[in-house]
């Protein structure tokens, strides 16, 4: 495939219809990225900054955007280690064991990938909400799980599943069985095994699997928009805070929140291109 | 240990029982235990009553601004998605890694901070809005910045299908093609457009899907006019709400079912693309 690309660049360079097509191609791209992507992610800094350092920082210093920072970081806390342990757990299952229904499980994993966030957070409401399934048992053992934290997190929980999982199964699949199986034929335990053998050759695909997942997780908004009931200092996540300062006319307010997710967004990027420099990722189509 | 269990082919690995049993019960507690009380919940209205709920005209305006919306986008998404892909596989500038790179934004932004951003810059008072209203056009509060928004979203998806099976296009059937006389045209529609177009299905329904379900950022640019700008999605926040919870059910379980049939295609799709590559072969 490089002598593919290498043969067309070299027909590019030669002839003048495929220099015109390559132009115009690159043209294409750039100003679509540009128009639908680019310009968008630099407004939020620019309104994020437009009146000035001072007033940034004073926007994010307010008792409701820092309560709503803390609320991201413990939700995202929770979720992704229980997230990543899940996908460890299935990628082993599903890359290293042949069994029936294999398939039927990856479909599964992949089910959150395409529901849209507002019914992961409506499954929960039908379940814990006043009117849900455990809803009188919860009130009257005074337990609160929708339009609180736990509501939450469970949401977030389901939004971002399949994230990890879905980062292993393909690297671990790739890497076989052989190393494994020597191992355990040496006498190495099964967890000898995995952090010995199987850990450092997956290593950086579960790192991006991780910051993805976390990227996501604190990001969510959907599905926690439904479940949270938006109390302000108490149930609003970062970007639902964004949302409630956009909804006043706070216009510095919202795009400051919104500069740190973006943030998250960029340094998620950007461990994304070392991994891949790293050169144990292969790319792989999304989902 | 390996205990002969007709459903798993015997391994000297250990840990299928733990592993497999911790993800099945994860699984089912996280996502499936909860889609089922979505489908029961939906399932005990009375089917007339079902009926009224999901074909009401205001459910129906929004499945059109829905699915139309996410139709146009994922149609928009095909067509750049392809041109970026191919610039990316076959030709090499300046600024190529950044390009490439930049393509992942979607899938790391958090939607709401894409839904603030277009609403704004998008707005009849700012930036962009201000430049294309002398032209009579408005993006912002109508279906045009709802496709706009699930452009942005499902963008990677096409890309991201599309780039590896360019890169796969063999050069030797380019070439015998062209030396048999086939015009530049002629290659591309014969020979490049076949080998891609699984992956460039697959990527349409993935952004289709993704489309879909959008909530976080289409909210802010859409104005949600009932019958007008109003997403199924928001129908549904508006239901619960309102302490609607069936109605609310009934329309998630619409959407649910969608949700299905896209990944129905998506494995259809995959198992065309497999046994088109076994036939070639």
């Amino acid at each position: 495939m490089a002598q593919s690309t290498s043969v067309a660049a070299e027909k590019a360079r030669t002839d003048w219809a495929g220099q015109l097509i390559r132009a115009a191609a690159i043209i294409i791209s750039v100003s679509f990225l540009g128009l639908v992507l680019v310009v968008p992610v630099v407004s939020v800094l620019g309104y994020a900054f437009s009146r000035g350092l001072r007033v940034y920082l004073a926007a994010l210093h307010t008792p409701d955007t820092i309560a709503a920072i803390k609320l991201t970081l413990m939700t995202a806390a929770i979720v992704v280690p229980l997230n990543t342990l899940f996908g460890v757990a299935a990628a082993w299952a599903i890359a290293k064991f042949d069994f029936r229904g294999k398939q039927v499980l990856i479909t599964l994993i992949d089910l959150p990938f395409s529901v849209s966030p507002v019914i992961a957070g409506l499954v929960f409401v039908l379940l814990f909400g006043a009117q849900g399934w455990f809803g009188p048992w919860l009130r009257d053992n005074d337990l609160q799980i929708v339009y609180a934290f736990p509501g939450i997190v469970l949401a977030t929980l389901l939004v971002t599943f399949p994230y990890v999982a879905r980062e292993l199964i393909p690297i671990m699949q790739l890497h076989g069985r052989e190393a494994e199986e020597a191992a355990v034929s040496l006498g190495a335990g099964g967890w000898t095994t995995f952090f010995r053998v199987t850990l450092p050759s997956i290593r950086w695909g579960l790192l991006y699997g991780v910051i993805l997942c976390n990227a996501r997780a604190m990001g969510e908004f959907g599905a926690v928009a439904v479940v949270s009931g938006h109390i302000r200092g108490l149930t609003t996540t970062m970007p639902l805070q964004a949302q409630v300062l956009y909804d006043e006319y706070d216009v510095v307010g919202a795009f400051a929140v919104a500069s740190l997710l973006m943030l998250l967004a960029l340094l998620t990027l950007i461990v994304k291109a070392l991994v891949e420099a790293f050169g144990a990722r292969r790319r792989r189509p999304a989902g | 240990m390996a205990t002969a269990r007709g459903w798993v082919a015997p391994s000297v690995l250990p840990g299928f029982g733990l592993t497999l049993g911790f993800a099945g019960m994860f699984l089912t507690a996280i996502v499936l235990v909860p889609m089922a009380a979505l489908i029961m919940r939906a399932a005990s209205l009375p089917l007339e009553e079902f009926w009224r709920i999901a074909t009401d005209p205001r459910a129906l305006a929004s499945y059109r601004v829905t699915f139309g919306s996410a139709l146009l986008a994922a149609c928009i998404n095909a067509v750049f998605g392809f041109i970026i892909a191919w610039t990316l596989v076959r030709y090499r500038f300046y600024g190529r890694r950044l390009v490439d790179a930049i393509i992942d934004l979607p899938f790391a932004l958090p939607t709401a901070v894409s839904g603030i951003a277009l609403a704004t810059i998008y707005s009849p008072k700012r930036w962009i809005g201000s430049l294309l209203e002398p032209f009579g056009i408005q993006v912002a509060y109508t279906w045009i910045g709802i496709v706009l928004a699930m452009t942005l979203i499902g963008l990677p998806f096409v890309v991201r299908s599309v780039q590896p099976a360019l890169e796969e296009v063999d050069a030797a059937f380019e070439e015998a093609a062209e030396s048999l006389g086939a015009g530049r045209w002629t290659v591309f529609r014969r020979v490049i457009l076949p080998t891609v177009l699984p992956s460039l299905a697959t990527g349409f329904t993935l952004a289709l899907a993704r489309g879909i379900g959008e909530y976080g950022s289409v909210i802010f640019i859409a104005g949600n006019l009932p019958f007008k700008t109003e997403i199924t999605p928001l129908l549904i926040v508006m239901n619960l709400e309102q302490y609607n919870y069936l109605g609310a059910a009934a329309l998630g379980l619409v959407m649910l079912c969608v949700s299905f049939l896209m990944l129905f295609t998506i494995n259809a799709i995959n198992g065309w693309r497999i046994r088109r590559v076994v036939g070639r072969r």
